[in-house]
């Protein structure tokens, strides 16, 4: 008969050591809000689960070196209660804080949202913009991956056995910098992207972008780092020439399928149609920073 | 906002315009229940030593089912029971009257348990009781089945082609004038005529066609079916279930496990939502023959997966409807067809869509054609006012075009063509005390109606009919030793049943509404009622509510006579007391409290029940007004605003017809927009589950304002009519006119989502 075993840990160190010896059935813990309906479903068998919540490190909002560590289990209603990390990166904030209900904001995790690997998660877009980074820590230590690197397909990890995401970091913000996140859901909440679009913008003085990233969630098995989308806005400020360069790259870059929440056809438009939209909000932002 | 219309003086038999109880807003009997979360709902029962009762499905649409195995799942420690259809007695195809649908009880119980073929993904093949929830899981893994895989048919027109795959060997099309030789999906075709087709389209100026489509949509309720089913060595049965009629639960119970219906007890659980979903038994007789088998009580609850992909939704259809009218909107001819799946077995509400599809309007010749077409999908349910408001997208589309096409504002199309008292309606009977015309004037001139519009933006107006029923109910008024009373009704409370009930015995009685208190009871407390839909509820039984108080008023003004030693035609009963009208007397007035506690002088005690079958249940019209913006990049649709007028006849407590009209507009809007079941090629449905089946959430729909039209119905004593399934009606074609206004293109293929209506705006 299945069995469903649990511990809560307190160090790094004793965490990645059981998350090794459950083997497959392990799995890390943080908000919860994707593992315990997996489990419920029964599309995940019952095994071992690692609850990440007693672990000092993993709970909490931190300022370092001028940029933002935040805890893997840290829930998204703390995030949004955050004024400074608010201010500095209102379109990670917003990609966290569109995950599910106000109830499940008191449990849901970015850290959560990005190991799930599912391809509409809605913060890992505005994360792979911001150019965050993880601390994974396993059992043979800790190292840095970028989030990017997290998710390898639907449902898949680059992590190695043992290894869990400690921490998200987010860098230090330049002047005349913000982000912005936008989603295209058939409702206007409680739902999962069909198209999810991250824009981070640097300006200069005179506005002229200096510095773009835009990543696409949804229109492919990972989310996508459109580097001809960014391009298309550098050196611009972000007039309708740059901004219909920006649609275009943004549906060259989408690579969707057909499933039952929408069509390759409407997702690859709606995918340039957010980009130019996010990047309007995340410019007229930038502006008005210091 | 929400108003009621001043209306002229009421000629309801009770309505003297002076009641004081009936027409006002009391907090529900059942709300603290309800907020606090002390209700009990189908789940919530628990017994000593209960058994998880769980159902194997079959994973194919369409299968033999070769053989069963069960030995493995038997051995297995802490298996007390395990049922296939071969614990089931075959039963003779026959059609049993039960409320708003009539079922065919071979067909009702081959879908509560398969026996040869497995219809549809989901289909029950098994069922097992076991010590706990695992166990359970574990025993259904150990079921072996052989199945021939068979090819499947999902969509309606493809079920209808001559090659299509056929599900029912024995089904052979009705309704034809030569009896077919051939078995075929099409169960029956049905036909409602009137004058000459082709003469009317001759007299039309303008003439005007259109091909709709719609998916199929499921009710949504939160609650999943659930029930507790105890039978004992004698064979008495109790069964604890939320369901829209404990004494349907029985009477199915009884013929499928073929059991004297006198040997069931139903105690009906809290309800929680039902639009008709739960007018049909699932669980509960295969909870009963599980704990007749393990000799200990069995409760089985659905997941959410299985209400989706083995509970009744309704019926996906095609539709093609043809308008012929004169150049000043005088309609000439309308040619319907319509085209339903029906599931797994026939029975879809194609029959109730034919019937409503005109009844708004007078036409001279017209011609209305449904097929009622099996499918390799769930057995279609019951669904708030069935199938009207299908037929109602298709006609009530067709009526905005045709406005267009002529230049006419939309409501004074439907005025010229509207049906009126004295009108013999499209589906046979004459028209008497409708308050269609006051509806449409009460949109017509509400300010909504003309407030201006911004870019992108459109409004669109649609009108909808459902009959209403009456029928078999029993209602009992106890008065206790206090002179406080008991309302005892059959009827599981889904829209406020227990506020109206009280509300007008209180009226009747003369007491404050605090001083009664309604009862919904078992089976075995209270004589037969009908289910509660259709309508029905705050009508009939309300109708034996209302008589049963009547009765006592009478036996205490003969008590009261008594112990004033007058006759009785000199007792009054005014405000819950009785008042010797011969003042020269001097008998002082004897309360309701008084007469009680002197009842064991005048006779015992003081109670009456009634048993009636209610006729003359009003027809109910609706009129609505939506406005949306779409945003033409994305095709995302918002409800800015929403106004239903509605023929009520009387609101018995307005705060609980206000919600029904609502929330027949919030499940009509989510018809339109999001809903629908998609299937994969393999005839798997893909989005079993509430995040992918999109039912509105709150921040998808505005305030959806009310206005009540209250023309009495004379047949109820308070000239209610039934209001909770015609708002459901128009909205979705509502939704879909707006959208026409917003985007200048017409969509009639719903759900209208985003994108469909992104590239329906592409194709330019």
């Amino acid at each position: 008969m299945a069995q469903l075993d649990f511990i809560a840990p307190v160090s790094p160190e004793q965490a990645a050591a059981a998350l090794l010896a459950g083997g497959a059935g392990a799995r890390p813990l943080s908000g919860g809000t994707d593992l315990l309906v997996q489990l419920r479903s029964g599309r995940l068998p019952p095994g071992l689960i690692v609850d990440l919540k007693r672990i000092p490190e993993a709970i909490g909002i931190r300022q370092e070196a001028g940029g933002f560590v935040i805890g893997a289990a840290t829930p998204g209603i703390a995030l949004g209660e955050h004024a400074a990390l608010t201010a500095a990166w209102p379109g990670v904030i917003e990609a966290a804080n569109l995950i599910g209900s106000t109830q499940v904001q008191g449990r849901a995790t970015m850290a959560g949202n990005l190991c799930n690997a599912s391809p509409a998660a809605d913060s890992v877009p505005a994360l792979v913009a911001a150019r965050a980074t993880c601390l994974i820590v396993g059992p043979a230590g800790r190292r840095t991956a970028p989030v990017e690197s997290i998710a390898v397909a639907p449902g898949r990890t680059s992590l190695a056995p043992g290894e869990f995401v400690l921490e998200i970091h987010l860098p230090a913000r330049s002047a005349r910098s913000a982000d912005a996140y936008l989603r295209s859901i058939p409702r206007t909440e409680m739902d999962i992207a069909v198209v999810g679009v991250g824009v981070n913008l640097t300006l200069d003085a005179d506005g002229v972008i200096t510095d773009a990233r835009v990543a696409l969630g949804a229109v492919g098995p990972t989310v996508i780092v459109a580097d001809a989308a960014a391009e298309a806005l550098i050196g611009s400020k972000l007039d309708d020439a740059a901004l219909a360069r920006l649609d275009t790259a943004a549906r060259a870059a989408a690579t969707p399928i057909s499933d039952k929440r929408g069509t390759a056809d409407y997702r690859t438009k709606i995918a340039g149609v957010l980009a130019r939209r996010a990047a309007t909000i995340a410019y007229a932002r930038a502006e008005k920073t210091a | 906002m929400s108003d009621v219309l001043e209306r002229p003086a009421s000629s309801a038999p009770l309505d003297d315009g002076r009641l004081k109880i009936v027409g006002t807003r009391p907090i529900r009997p059942d709300g603290v229940d309800k907020v606090t979360g002390r209700a009990l709902y189908g789940a919530d029962l628990a017994m000593p030593g209960m058994l998880v009762g769980k159902v194997l499905r079959s994973p194919h649409p369409h299968a033999r089912i070769v053989s069963i195995d069960t030995r493995k799942a038997r051995a297995l420690p802490g298996v007390k029971a395990i049922i296939t259809g071969a614990d089931f007695p075959e039963l003779a195809d026959e059609e049993y009257e039960a409320g708003e649908s009539a079922s065919n009880l071979r067909d009702l119980a081959l879908n509560v348990m398969a026996r040869d073929k497995a219809l549809y993904n989901g289909h029950a093949l098994a069922a097992v009781a076991a010590t706990s929830s695992a166990v359970a899981d574990e025993a259904l893994s150990l079921i072996e089945v052989v199945y021939e895989v068979l090819p499947h048919v999902v969509a309606v027109e493809a079920a209808m082609a001559d090659d299509a795959p056929v599900l029912h060997d024995k089904l052979f099309t009705g309704g034809l004038k030569e009896k077919p030789t051939k078995a075929s999906n099409i169960a029956k075709r049905n036909e409602i005529k009137r004058g000459d087709l082709a003469a009317g389209f001759a007299e039309a100026d303008v003439i005007f066609e259109s091909r709709y489509d719609t998916a199929a949509t499921h009710q949504g309720y939160i609650e999943p079916h659930a029930c507790v089913a105890s039978m004992a060595s004698d064979g008495q049965c109790q069964v604890w279930s939320s369901s829209q009629g404990q004494f349907m639960i029985r009477t199915y119970c009884a013929k499928v496990l073929d059991i004297d219906a006198s040997s069931i007890r139903v105690t009906p659980a809290e309800i929680g939502g039902g639009f008709g979903g739960k007018t049909t038994v699932y669980l509960e007789p295969l909870a009963l023959a599980l704990s007749r088998q393990s000799g200990a009580p069995v409760k089985m609850v659905m997941t959410r997966d299985e209400v989706f992909r083995a509970s009744g939704p309704t019926s996906a259809s095609v539709m093609t409807v043809r308008l012929g009218a004169k150049a000043d909107g005088t309609l000439t001819a309308a040619d319907v067809e319509l085209k339903f799946q029906a599931g797994a077995f026939p029975g879809s509400p194609v029959g109730a869509a034919s019937m409503t599809a005109l009844a708004c309007y007078d036409i001279p010749n017209f011609s209305i054609v449904g097929y009622d077409v099996v499918t390799n999908t769930p057995k279609v349910a019951a669904y708030r006012a069935p199938g009207a408001p299908i037929s109602a997208f298709g006609v009530e589309s067709a009526m905005d075009d045709l406005a267009l096409t002529l230049g006419m504002d939309p409501i004074a199309l439907r005025e010229k063509n509207a049906v009126h008292d004295g009108t013999k309606a499209s589906y046979g009977p004459t028209f008497r005390n409708i308050g269609y015309a006051e509806t449409l004037e009460a949109i017509r001139s509400h300010p909504h109606y003309s407030a201006p519009l911004g870019p992108n933006q459109g409004r669109g107006v649609a009108v909808g009919f459902w009959f209403n029923v009456g029928g078999e109910s029993t209602a009992a008024v106890n008065i206790a030793e206090d002179g406080t009373a008991m309302v005892i009704t059959g009827n599981p409370d889904i829209g406020g049943s227990r506020a109206s009930m009280a509300m007008m015995a209180a009226e009747v009685l003369g007491l404050p509404i605090e001083k009664v208190r309604p009862i919904v009871a078992d089976t075995a407390s209270i004589g037969f009622s009908m289910l509660t839909g259709g309508s029905r509820t705050t009508f009939a039984v309300g109708m034996a509510v209302t008589q049963a108080a009547q009765k006592i008023v009478e036996d205490l003004k003969r008590r009261a006579a008594l112990l004033m030693d007058v006759s009785v035609d000199q007792v009054d009963w005014i405000y819950g007391a009785a008042v010797c009208t011969d003042v020269s007397k001097g008998k002082a007035d004897l309360s309701l409290a008084d007469l009680a506690a002197k009842s064991g002088q005048t006779g015992g005690p003081i109670g009456s029940q009634i048993s009636l079958n209610a006729q003359g249940a009003g027809p109910g019209f609706g009129v609505h007004v939506c406005d949306v913006e779409v945003d033409p990049e994305t095709g995302h649709v918002t409800i800015l605003r929403y106004t239903a007028a509605q023929d009520v006849g009387k609101a018995i407590h307005p705060s609980y017809v206000e919600g029904q009209i609502q929330g027949g507009v919030a499940q009509g809007v989510g018809w339109a927009l999001n809903e629908e079941y998609v299937f994969d090629t393999g005839g798997v449905m893909e989005n079993a589950g509430f995040l992918d089946y999109r039912v509105p959430v709150a921040s998808d729909l505005p305030m959806i304002d009310t206005v009540m039209v209250e023309v009495a119905n004379p047949r109820h004593p308070f000239g209610a009519k039934g209001v909770g399934e015609v708002p459901i009606v128009p909205p979705l074609a509502a939704v879909a006119n707006a959208v026409r206004g917003a985007i200048g293109k017409r969509m009639t293929s719903l759900p209208l989502s985003p994108p469909k209506i992104r590239a329906a705006i592409d194709a330019g």
